[in-house]
């Protein structure tokens, strides 16, 4: 099982998450992100393009680590890993 | 004459409205986000808003109580399998961007959601960055590309089944939010006697028609001129800023284009430049058309085409009564000095007497008399991107 934790800019376009402990069945990051579209539809297409690459301003992390695979996020989790969605810096 | 504005700008969504002889703009919704363009379905009444998330994409946002909840709308996405030619952002080391091994096949995905329009009752339209024009036949809950443009043979082919041809006419326009190199569609316009007739225009390729509801195109491109290449008068590889037309005459159409202003008066099959730099009438982005006079136009032109801001600091609307035989300069109402005010493509409307548009400065105006005049409505909007009555 997978902790997912969200960039509070995600509670904007999906207000029921917000408050909520988001644990998933995942043993990939792709998992995570398909696991939390059967949560809150719409969701995979606010991280991920339509052909599943991470969005380029867009971070994944597994514990303290960024994700190695941006394209099609197999990287992969232990069983209790915690996983960050956050937006990148990549601005001023 | 509608007596509201919807503003897309930078960050959110505006309805300006008028009451009491006083227009009063408020942010409706997608505070922080960029709103490309917000348009009414004249059929159903829903707001449709074209947004640019800066991280989470491009996604499609619909109103059903005039502005005051806006939620998602079914997602806009190219199917599985959809590939473009792409050409590389010129440079100083590709001489020639569009030359065969410069030429890449990529993988389409939604770079921007640039336009939206609207055809018979339950039809849209929304054209996208990389090249794509989208349909819906059920009022929006569902949208498919339109596969005979995106396969056209303009562009290299049906690509879903093979490498096509390898070679595009299409090239790009920096435009998408990314700032990616990639062609776009920009204009969508449907005939009011034939909804079937549609031209659509792409940066950078041209004007395109069908006359059978989309299932063929064709170029619509003769007459038209580019300075900036060896043979001006190519059949692709044109730029259109903007096109509209005369919803009474509709075969009255008009085109602000990089290299100047054009004009057709038969339904695009021929163009003919009409505007003057001389008469203040050249470079810009958008273009508006009288609803009954096809011969009556307006541009808001900028300094082409190393500075695009307004000519020597001073804003002004140009008008051409006499299908752009002569334009008027009108002033009155703008700022004249200091003014470097730049009107985008989507930025300028009409509605009977009624004109508005909005800057990148965060201006708008508005003119109740056909532009002899103008009031400034807003002055601290964040850059405005498009302005549409509705």
């Amino acid at each position: 099982m997978a902790k997912v934790e969200l960039t509070r800019h995600l509670y904007t376009f999906f207000p029921d998450l917000e408050g909520k402990v988001l644990v998933v069945e995942a043993s990939t990051v792709a998992e995570v992100v398909r696991e939390m579209e059967k949560i809150a539809p719409g969701f995979a297409f606010y991280v991920c393009d339509e052909i599943g690459r991470l969005r380029r301003h867009v971070n994944i992390f597994v514990e303290e680590e960024r994700i190695a695979d941006r394209k099609r996020l197999t990287d992969r989790l232990e069983p209790d890993s915690r996983v960050f969605i956050m937006q990148a810096l990549s601005g001023g | 004459m509608y007596d509201r504005i919807l503003v897309g700008t930078r960050k959110g969504a505006f309805l300006v409205e008028k009451s009491n002889g006083r227009w009063t703009p408020k942010l409706s919704g997608h505070a922080g986000a960029g709103v490309n363009f917000i348009a009414r379905d004249p059929h159903s009444g829903v707001l449709w808003a074209a947004l640019g998330h800066g991280h989470w994409g491009a996604k499609l946002s619909r109103s059903s109580d005039n502005g005051k909840a806006w939620s998602d709308a079914a997602q806009i996405k190219y199917p599985e399998g959809a590939r473009y030619l792409g050409t590389p952002e010129p440079s100083e080391d590709d001489q020639d961007a569009a030359s065969p091994e410069n030429v890449t096949l990529k993988a389409a995905t939604v770079l921007k959601l640039w336009t939206i329009a609207f055809g018979q009752a339950g039809r849209i339209y929304v054209g996208t960055i990389p090249g794509g024009l989208f349909v819906s036949d059920d009022g929006g809950e569902r949208f498919e590309l339109n596969l005979p443009l995106w396969n056209h043979e303009s562009r290299g082919g049906n690509l879903f089944d093979g490498d096509g041809t390898g070679v595009t006419h299409w090239y790009g326009t920096p435009a998408s939010e990314g700032g990616e190199f990639a062609p776009g569609i920009h204009s969508i316009l449907v005939d009011p006697r034939n909804h079937d007739r549609v031209l659509v225009a792409v940066s950078t390729a041209g004007v395109l028609e069908t006359t059978d509801g989309g299932k063929s195109w064709r170029s619509r491109n003769e007459g038209m001129l580019m300075d900036y290449l060896p043979n001006p008068s190519a059949e692709w590889g044109h730029d259109p800023h903007s096109i509209a037309l005369c919803p009474g005459q509709p075969d009255h159409v008009w085109q602000q284009n990089h290299c100047g202003v054009f004009y057709s008066t038969d339904g695009a099959a021929t163009w003919r430049k009409v505007s003057s730099a001389d008469q203040g009438a050249h470079f810009g982005f958008a273009v508006a058309v009288d609803a009954d006079d096809g011969k009556a136009a307006w541009v808001v032109p900028g300094k082409a085409d190393m500075a695009r801001m307004a000519i020597d600091g001073g804003l002004f609307v140009a008008r051409t009564r006499d299908g752009g035989g002569t334009w008027e300069q009108l002033r009155e109402g703008l700022p004249q000095e200091n003014a470097y005010d730049v009107v985008y493509r989507h930025a300028l409307d009409i509605s009977g007497d009624r004109l508005a548009f909005g800057s990148t400065t965060g201006n708008l105006y508005v003119s109740e008399n056909r532009g002899e005049s103008w009031q400034s409505v807003a002055n601290n909007l964040p850059p405005i991107y498009s302005v549409r009555f509705g």
